[in-house]
């Protein structure tokens, strides 16, 4: 038994060496690239969305009790130290998702399902609704100005909604009977029944035309970025898998 | 039983890398989301709002 024990100590270090090569490699790279489209989609469509929101949360515009206030104010530019560090962030952000993501797409994978870009879209669209929609669907995308609950409290609400809305894409996914299907509804629906952490009163100062595009433009550009980093997460997935076999 | 017990430490192992990188990137999205350090909550503002994080 001692020398089976050694094989396998030996055969499998460097298998699990290449393991957390091919997942990290992968993550990085799709990671950086959906992260920096996603950063440029949201400088192109949010942050003016957001900028034009903070002209009234710092109350040089003013919505209703004045003169009408023309909906095209001009807006700050390209701030090469907010903007840029936007972008990393980004970058970050996305790269943390990809990170959980490719390591998910190792375990599917290795218990049968077939990872490249085109499963990808589909694994990014389930992100999306995990990381994004699903507490987005009750703690809307917040403007700039926003009246909110605790932000301590709501960040324990979005955490939990996310870890069982993840759960319950993995069911669907991968679930083999209707029970799960079933938990995976329950977990889905329940934290939207018992609701998020909500203001005593409303005191957003910001029209409510912005905060509607502001939340549309935030899940638009959120989906697309999701699909493209769940894509780019099977590409390289699946090209990193190649060249470990290759150079074997 | 040999087999079995080789086949479970090769799972074992197998399962590491993923673990490690689900850590790795869940304490990512947490640094970049939910830390409210002055700085870091500076930094990442607009990011926050753009993505959906509770910011304030």
């Amino acid at each position: 038994m001692t020398p089976h024990m050694m094989c396998v100590t030996q055969l499998a270090s460097p298998a699990t060496k290449q393991m957390y090569s091919r997942i990290l490699t992968s993550a990085l790279f799709a990671g950086a690239a959906a992260g920096l489209i996603a950063a440029l989609l949201q400088l192109v469509f949010v942050q003016p969305v957001l900028l034009h929101a903070e002209l009234y949360e710092t109350g040089e515009l003013v919505h209703f009790g004045g003169a009408a206030v023309s909906a095209h104010p001009e807006l700050p530019g390209f701030d090469l130290m907010r903007d840029s560090l936007s972008i990393v962030f980004t970058m970050l952000t996305y790269t943390g998702y990809a990170l959980v993501m490719v390591a998910l797409m190792s375990v599917a994978e290795g218990r049968g399902a077939e990872i490249n870009a085109r499963t990808g879209l589909i694994w990014g669209l389930a992100g999306f609704i995990t990381f994004h929609f699903a507490p987005g669907l009750t703690l809307a995308p917040e403007v700039p100005g926003v009246a909110a609950a605790d932000v301590a409290d709501r960040q324990i609400w979005w955490t939990a909604t996310v870890a069982a809305a993840g759960v319950a894409m993995w069911l669907i996914a991968f679930g083999s009977n209707k029970i799960s299907y079933l938990i995976a509804a329950v977990l889905l629906l329940v934290p939207h029944l018992i609701g998020a952490p909500e203001p005593d009163s409303f005191s957003g100062p910001v029209p409510t035309e912005i905060g509607a595009l502001f939340a549309a433009r935030a899940f638009g550009v959120g989906m697309a970025a999701w699909v493209l980093v769940g894509s780019f997460a099977g590409y390289f997935w699946q090209a990193e898998g190649e060249r470990t076999e290759a150079s074997a | 039983m040999t087999t079995k017990t080789l086949n479970a430490s090769a799972a074992g192992l197998g399962f590491l890398p993923a673990v490690f990188a689900i850590v790795l990137g869940l304490g990512v999205v947490t640094l970049t989301g939910h830390v409210q350090a002055a700085a870091l909550h500076d930094a990442a503002h607009d990011v926050r709002h753009a993505t959906g994080f509770p910011c304030h």
